[in-house]
């Protein structure tokens, strides 16, 4: 066994940080859309609307039901073959569409269940008062839902900025690529993943708090 | 306005699966009458109610408010609007929004559905809250609240939206007995200005007190209806006695 070399452990630190808003920009705009994308596919799902919902509910099966390695693959790799105008795909935009589509499928999932389970009380008010159903969801159904949806919803979150790593596949230098050549310069692969492992440990971590700090914003409502 | 517009039901049915719930019930409600709803659990009164503003949709049927009339073989997701607009609704589980205070409770319908300001709907709300006694929990959310403030809330919130119906249903129900009588006095208020009601009860003294009419009902349909005095001291169907005896 040798001694770990902390002094080139020091060093990596502030180049593999150079990438953490890469990193970030990544998990950031594919989460926004993510999100987008859920919110409407769950509100179709609990409607059931005719025609739409046999394509909804074919994505959702089709990106869950595959790695999300394989459809990045198939994006990046794969697409810009049939599609002409993806010829000039960038890593990073495939890589930002794959978590999109990705993880919308299963937030799609959580944001559906978290609607359902909002209480027939709120739906029956929401009708009594004469809302449209546009108002009713956006004023109260969708609110409610949020709360309950929340810490899944981050949970995914934190697997898409782990995600990110996987645009190294399509050959963007981001923090795992930059580490693999840092390691492969300099042999000291333990090292190197070390430090990397710890900074996507620490961000996560940073994001558990963002996480309780927003899960105690979302239940003012129902403290007593 | 339309605030005195009188209210006819015609032939309204309703089952659920194969157990029909509503049969063919005919109504008449003057404006500004109070009219109290009696009888057995599981009768449909509550049905009847849900009804009317299709919270539950009739089979058959055809609701008049003032001008606007909705047959329930043909309404349109509009009609069925409009007919909501022209109601309000009291819940026996109080069913406030649970993610608004008392205030938002109240402003938010206003805003959205009447398109009032935020002023004036702010203005309305204060208005209210003092009435039903509320001020000093304006801004606290429902699970901060006892069950007769929340439902004081609910019926605040059925206030403002100043409907040609206010519908109760079985409103003091799910109540502790401590908060029954504020419930009341409230309705009581809203009773003495003359706002056209119907209630789902089985508060009889307070029936006896503020209705113009109390209807009987049972197995889905109206037996027998009258000023109060009359029905509750003078019953002529053996159902309504039976009943009676029961609870009085």
């Amino acid at each position: 066994m040798r001694a770990l070399d902390f002094e080139y452990m020091w060093d990596l630190v502030p180049i593999l940080l150079g990438y953490v808003p890469l990193t970030l920009f990544m998990a950031v705009v594919g989460m926004v859309f993510a999100l987008v994308l859920a919110s409407i596919m769950a509100v179709e799902r609990v409607f059931r609307v005719p025609v739409l919902d046999v394509f909804v509910r074919l994505f959702i099966s089709f990106f869950r039901g595959t790695p999300l390695l394989v459809q990045l693959f198939l994006f990046y790799y794969g697409l810009p073959q049939v599609l002409s105008f993806l010829t000039n795909i960038d890593g990073v935009t495939a890589t930002i569409m794959g978590l999109t589509l990705h993880f919308s499928a299963y937030m799609a999932e959580s944001i559906r269940a978290a609607i359902l389970g909002v209480d027939r009380s709120q739906w029956e008010a929401s009708q009594a008062v004469g809302m449209t159903q546009v108002q009713m969801m956006s004023q109260i159904i969708l609110p409610q839902a949020a709360r309950v949806a929340a810490p899944t919803l981050v949970n995914y979150f934190i697997d898409m900025i782990k995600g990110t790593s996987l645009a190294f596949t399509l050959g963007v230098t981001e923090m795992m690529g930059a580490t693999q050549k840092e390691a492969a310069g300099s042999f000291l692969y333990f090292e190197a993943f070390l430090v990397v492992a710890a900074i996507y440990w620490i961000m996560v971590e940073a994001l558990a708090f963002v996480q309780r700090r927003l899960e105690i914003y979302l239940n003012k409502a129902h403290a007593r | 306005m339309t605030s005195n517009s009188g209210i006819s039901v015609t032939g309204l049915s309703k089952a659920f699966g194969n157990t029909a719930v509503l049969k063919d019930i005919s109504l008449e409600i003057a404006p500004g009458e109070r009219v109290v709803v009696i009888g057995p659990s599981g009768t449909g009164k509550s049905t009847l109610l849900r009804c009317l503003n299709f919270l539950d949709r009739p089979d058959e049927g055809v609701i008049r408010v003032g001008d606007l009339t909705v047959d329930a073989s043909s309404a349109s997701r509009n009609d069925i609007l409009a007919l909501r607009r022209r109601t309000s609704f009291v819940f026996q589980n109080y069913a406030l929004f649970a993610n608004k205070t008392a205030r938002e409770n109240i402003t938010q319908p206003l805003i959205t559905v009447k398109k009032q300001s935020k002023t004036d709907a702010n203005a309305r709300a204060e208005a209210i809250l003092r009435e039903t006694g509320l001020t000093e929990r304006a801004d606290a959310y429902p699970a901060a609240l006892s069950g007769g403030q929340q439902q004081r809330v609910g019926i605040g919130r059925a206030m403002a939206l100043d409907a040609d119906l206010m519908l109760f249903d079985e409103p003091t129900s799910a109540l502790d007995p401590e908060w029954v009588g504020e419930v009341l006095d409230l309705m009581r208020r809203v009773a003495e200005k003359r706002q056209t009601m119907l209630i789902v009860t089985h508060e009889m003294q307070f029936a006896r007190e503020i209705a113009d009419r109390i209807l009987f009902m049972t197995d889905g349909r109206i037996i027998e209806q009258g000023p109060p005095k009359e029905l509750l001291e003078n019953p002529q169907d053996t159902r309504t006695k039976d009943f009676l005896r029961r609870v009085v």
